[in-house]
């Protein structure tokens, strides 16, 4: 729509008037481009761990579907609330929307070895990442815990929230199946 | 002429603007954190003349493609009760540019470090404890093959408002799987790893001859296979005399090993740690949590609730020995014992000792000013420090019910780190119910009682707490803490507690009123350490 309008009003005028006006454009153009930058913000690059210890950086946070970066500790209670609430309806979600969530660990060395057999006894198919120096925390702007963001299936940021009580799960499943059927 | 060619540069650059990728646009975030406090009781009016104590902070990152650059402003006017005083002022104390590509990530400014676990080198920062020991200075990550990571730095430390001091840190962590390109996913993944630390520190004029230059080194390794995983780190440090150790030139040592076992529905955990004479520090004479270069991770566990953190036992650098274990298991869904939803059963216990210190020699005090201090056997068991055992029951009961029940015992030396007031020796029961009452679609109720029996010190105490959600924005907390089992009748104090909030996606504002102590408090939704206060305390958060 907008290259449309380019061609139509360049036609119409003169030679100095064409440059003049482009370079009006062209300048306009990317500044708004420029500016309007924060509604498409990604996932920095940061070298953090697996669950199993293994390096993993968080550029190769991917997936088809929507994406769930959900920052959480073994210490934080509502954190563990919310991702036992999810994981009873995980399964259903990732085949009905191909949702992907990555629970972030911010448990630091004094606890993060206690990780692996805290997720597995919960029994929780989530990928599960370990960030115990809050590297990761630090870029993506969390303060406290638990710290949700929503990424739709181009990786872009469409929401986030901190805080958990029961029921906020509702809001999410809704928001993942918006996202996957975009 | 001229017009055109400005004109061509213009277009050139604003067609590239529009065909480049939305990941080498910028992008500025952030987030901010108040604290607010104002104080109704005497002592806190006697140190904050003020009447109110306020912390805030505001961190902002801008990325642009292979670029990010950001800078952290603090404000402490006064700072809030138990946060130290040489915080007062503000500032701009961390501002950062880094450049990244694939392989290489080179940091100017301040930034943050953890090498292995911890033990010889890590800065971090803590805002609701008041811990930041960031670095200042240079700080390079390179991954020139596959599998391999090294880590480098020479950087001064920050002490408040300061940076001062040396530290220069190599670390190098091999990955053999991936350097050797195993394709066998069946195979067990090794991983090895060393970091090389020294600081450097001006002798000054001092009657004993002080090393300028302190060297520490370790090395890790783990072995993952199937579910389980094993991993070790040891780590030396040379002569260190320092106000910790009274000025001796013992050695440093730490060994750390941990081992976990996992498969669904079934988790253990082991993990071993011995430390003797290992705080290190930027600076001999500081104290307290003060220039310190390293960060060992507390051998006892980390409590949650209120009660069981009464006496909370906190890493001992100078020398300490133990061992936690912890062992979980899920009874399946649908089975007798383990109901509609399944119970998940948690034992575990943590045991830590002092090491045991002899003399050097018939002429020599331990720990004597100036001398080797003194000789530790490795496997030797000094005084006991601090003991617990746990056992943890959660079960969910039915869509709107579920609940926990932890019972604790615990044995704690009061004698050598006097948390308590009175007595040697404190053992004590601790019970803990948290239950939540799923009211509607919304709404929900959660209620934690929580009892701490014993005989010494304080007596015993009580703890009651209602919280009330609305999901997805209200909260309401109520709770008090009450030491009724006190012989001193006027001592039976009450901590209370009032809080409501609200949460909107990631702004988070809450009002308490109460008489508080510190730690870890986990209601209105999210989990934050608080510092003690007796007052009206604001709370503002927020990510953008």
């Amino acid at each position: 729509m907008i290259i449309v309008t380019i061609i139509k009003k360049t036609i119409k005028l003169q030679t100095n008037n064409i440059l003049k006006a482009m370079r009006k454009l062209f300048l306009s153009l990317a500044v708004i481009l420029f500016i309007t930058t924060v509604s498409t913000a990604q996932i920095p690059s940061v070298q953090i761990k697996t669950v199993d210890g293994k390096p993993f950086n968080t550029k190769d946070i991917k997936s088809d579907g929507p994406i769930i970066v959900d920052f959480w500790a073994t210490w934080c209670k509502p954190c563990v609330k919310e991702l036992n609430a999810i994981s009873d309806e995980y399964e259903d979600l990732v085949e009905e929307t191909g949702v992907k969530i990555y629970a972030v660990s911010i448990d630091n060395a004094r606890t993060s070895a206690r990780v692996a057999p805290f997720v597995n006894t919960n029994g929780w198919e989530y990928e599960v990442l370990l960030d115990p120096n809050s590297d990761f925390k630090r870029a993506m702007n969390v303060v406290n815990v638990p710290h949700v963001f929503i990424f739709n299936k181009k990786g872009e940021l469409v929401e986030q929230h901190t805080s958990y009580s029961e029921g906020d799960e509702e809001h999410l499943y809704e928001l993942i199946r918006k996202l996957a059927k975009e | 002429m001229q017009k055109i060619i400005f004109n061509l540069i213009l277009l050139t650059f604003s067609i590239s603007v529009l065909a480049q990728e939305p990941a080498t646009k910028g992008v500025l975030s952030g987030n901010l954190q108040f604290d607010g406090t104002y104080y109704t009781d005497t002592l806190s009016q006697s140190q904050r003349p003020e009447s109110f104590g306020m912390n805030a902070y505001a961190n902002f990152n801008y990325t642009y493609g292979k670029f990010s650059a950001g800078l952290r402003f603090e404000s402490y006017t006064p700072p809030l009760m138990g946060y130290d005083p040489k915080y007062r002022g503000t500032g701009i104390p961390y501002k950062y540019l880094t450049y990244r590509s694939n392989e290489l990530e080179f940091t100017v400014g301040d930034f943050y470090e953890q090498f292995g676990n911890g033990m010889l080198l890590r800065s971090y920062e803590e805002k609701m404890l008041g811990y930041d020991n960031a670095f200042e200075g240079v700080q390079i990550k390179y991954n020139p093959f596959q599998g391999i990571y090294i880590k480098g730095l020479v950087a001064k430390q920050r002490n408040y408002w300061e940076y001062t001091g040396l530290v220069r840190g190599l670390d190098a962590e091999l990955i053999i799987n991936d350097m050797f390109k195993f394709k066998n996913t069946e195979l067990p993944y090794f991983t090895l790893g060393g970091s090389f630390v020294s600081k450097y520190q001006d002798p000054q004029h001092s009657s004993l001859n002080l090393p300028g230059n302190v060297a520490s080194g370790g090395g890790r390794a783990s072995i993952l296979y199937k579910g389980f995983n094993l991993s070790g780190e040891y780590d030396y440090k040379i002569n260190d005399p320092s106000s910790d150790n009274n000025f001796t030139y013992k050695e440093g040592e730490a060994l750390l090993i941990n081992a976990t076992y996992s498969k669904k529905g079934f988790g253990v955990f082991f993990s071993a740690k011995r430390l003797d004479n290992m705080y290190f520090r930027s600076d001999r004479n500081a104290s307290g949590t003060n220039y310190l270069i390293n960060n060992p991770p507390a051998i006892a566990q980390e409590h949650t609730y209120a009660l069981p953190a009464m006496y909370p036992f906190a890493t001992q650098a100078n020398g300490e020995m133990g061992f936690q274990w912890q062992v979980s298991y899920k009874i399946k869904k649908k089975s007798l014992l383990g109901g509609k939803y399944g119970t998940k059963i948690t034992v575990s216990c943590s045991k830590v000792y002092d090491i045991k210190r002899d003399s050097i020699n018939d002429y020599t005090a331990i720990g004597e000013k100036g001398t080797n201090g003194y000789q530790s056997d490795f496997f030797a068991i000094g005084d006991h420090w601090y003991t617990d055992f746990n056992v943890k029951i959660h079960k969910k009961f039915s869509k709107k019910f579920k609940g926990s029940l932890l019972q604790q015992y615990q044995e704690f030396n009061n004698n050598t780190f006097h948390v308590g007031t009175y007595h040697d020796m404190i053992y004590s029961s601790i019970t803990v119910a948290d239950m939540t009452y799923k009211i509607n679609k919304s709404n929900a109720i959660r209620l934690e009682l929580e009892h701490l029996y014993t005989e010494q010190d304080k007596g015993s105490w009580a703890m009651a707490m209602v919280e009330y959600t609305v999901s997805p924005h209200w909260f309401f907390v109520v709770w008090d803490q009450w030491n009724y089992g006190n012989e001193i009748v006027n001592d039976r104090e009450h901590f209370y507690n009032f809080s409501f909030g609200y949460t909107r996606k990631t702004n988070r504002i809450q009002l308490s009123y109460g008489k508080q102590r510190e730690g870890v408090v986990c209601a209105g939704g999210v989990c934050r350490y608080v510092p003690a206060f007796e007052g009206l305390m604001l709370s503002i958060t927020s990510t953008f």
